[in-house]
């Protein structure tokens, strides 16, 4: 369970985060949706700890995420998190790049993390490039492998910015599928994203950022059938 | 009578110098490298402000020019009785010399590294130690390597400095020749060629690796 109680967040003067409330339960999909600046990506990235917090708490599993003393690394290798840039490391190729943390993180034997990338990087359609540099990987399939990447600590969350919006249209329907299958295999998933079919198709949830604020929340049909919020209207006004 | 032939002791003589060119390279390199890796770390971990002393020491040693500090870092050392050789010396300094380039290169290589690709890094759970063993280092070394070889070779010639300490390492070595043997031009060709000699395994192997590692 993650549960965000009342987050701060500024950079310099600007608060970016203003009092963000939301709980995400096992095997829930929350999407977010909203303009850009909201702070949507701020909040994914400070679920992990890779953004410190002003105040408020961010608790996964119990475990308070800014807390002192708080295994950040342990607690990262069960938070995956995809970019919406693809961010393969270059030197490696697209087996190293999925076995590289189950290695070194999870202490795993070369066999045993190969295994393991081999797997996630078949199930995302990537089984032919394994001896591949991701220089040689087009966007969608340079996604495809940062999402196996992350699906190889076997994590039990998953937070998705965007992954699709930096692809051609054409690439998209290829990581959305993954993203689906993820769902529908019960991952606990929080993903960021423009793609409001996608986010009426899977979401348990979908919340609304403006301006920092969570301005609304509620099950996709609600949410876009009968929105609450006037400035949740003007969005998807302007987004269809 | 001098001789005027060039006899194979006389070679021998220049080997000698090559050899001590080469050893003086090879300390102040490895300890320099060593060094400037440490403080371009330090720099790059804990931002211009705190790292400010660190800068303006380097910043000394890449202005005054080589010779200065070699006689005065000679003369420092005999004044404060440390009784070091002219070759401790030399090290020293040429080790100071090459650290204060080297910290530029590993600063400028290490903040060369897409600053998402650390995130994506330890967002999959690797600490601080790992990101920089396996994302950082390989990527950075790329991007060092080409100042990294020019250096090196720019600190072997320069390392010719050393021999107002009284060092006769290859170019004094040559200088001795061409008085006793009254023939500049064949004994500087000579003196020439070696340096190319040395130099040259270096820049091919910066040039393969650079062949390698390129993107595939
Ligand atoms: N590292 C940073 N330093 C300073 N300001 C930042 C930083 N990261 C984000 N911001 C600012 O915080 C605000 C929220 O950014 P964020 O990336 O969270 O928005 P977003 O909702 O993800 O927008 P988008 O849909 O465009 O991705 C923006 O105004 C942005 O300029
Ligand atoms: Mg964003």
């Amino acid at each position: 369970m993650i549960e965000i109680q009342n987050v701060r967040k500024s950079f310099g003067s600007l608060e970016v985060l203003k009092g963000i409330d939301l709980t995400v339960h096992k095997g829930e999909v929350v999407t977010i949706i909203g303009g850009s600046g909201s702070g949507k990506s701020t909040l994914l990235t400070c679920i992990n700890g890779l953004e410190p917090i002003a105040s408020g708490r961010i608790v996964v599993d119990g475990i308070d995420v800014h807390g002192k003393g708080t295994n950040l690394d342990a607690l990262r290798s069960k938070i995956g998190i995809v970019f919406q840039q693809w961010n393969a490391f270059p030197h490696y190729t697209g087996l190293e790049n999925v076995m590289l943390a189950p290695r070194k993180v999870l202490g795993l034997t070369r066999q045993a993390a190969e295994e393991i990338a081999l797997k996630h990087l078949t199930a995302v359609g990537l089984a032919d490039k394994l001896t591949v540099y991701p220089t040689r990987l087009s966007g969608g399939q340079q996604q495809r492998m940062a999402i196996a990447r992350a699906l190889a600590m076997s994590p039990e969350y998953m937070l998705f910015d965007e992954v699709t919006s930096a692809l051609d249209p054409m690439l998209v329907g290829e990581v959305l599928d993954t993203l689906r299958m993820l769902a529908s295999q019960g991952m606990t998933m929080i993903c960021v994203t423009h793609e409001m079919k996608f986010a009426r198709e899977v979401s348990d949830r979908v919340a609304f950022f403006h301006r920092g604020v969570m301005a609304e929340i509620a099950p996709p049909d609600a949410l876009f059938g009968a929105p609450r919020e006037p400035e949740t209207r003007a969005f998807l006004a302007a987004t269809h | 009578m001098p001789t005027t032939a060039l006899t194979l002791a006389d070679l021998a003589f220049l080997a000698q110098g090559a050899g001590l060119t080469l050893a003086i390279t090879a300390v102040a390199v490895a300890c320099g490298t060593v060094l400037g890796i440490l403080c371009g770390i330090l720099r790059v971990q804990f931002g211009p402000f705190w790292t400010a002393p660190l800068t303006f020491l380097l910043d000394v040693f890449r202005s005054v020019p080589l010779l200065i500090r070699l006689v005065l870092a000679n003369a420092a050392q005999s004044i404060a009785k440390l009784g070091w050789g002219p070759f401790t010396t030399s090290c020293i300094v040429l080790s100071l010399y090459t650290a204060a380039y080297c910290t530029e290169i590993v600063r400028g290589a290490i903040v060369a590294v897409p600053q998402p690709l650390r995130r994506a890094s330890r967002s999959l759970g690797l600490s601080w130690r790992q990101d920089m063993t396996f994302v950082v280092a390989p990527l950075a070394t790329r991007v060092a390597l080409p100042s990294w070889i020019g250096l090196t070779l720019g600190v072997m010639k320069d390392s010719a400095l050393v021999l107002w300490l009284g060092l006769i390492e290859l170019l004094r070595a040559s200088q001795i020749l061409v008085t006793r043997l009254q023939e500049p031009l064949l004994i500087l060709m000579i003196c020439g060629g070696i340096y190319f000699l040395l130099s040259f395994p270096i820049a091919r192997l910066g040039g393969l690796l650079e062949k390698r590692w390129s993107p595939r």
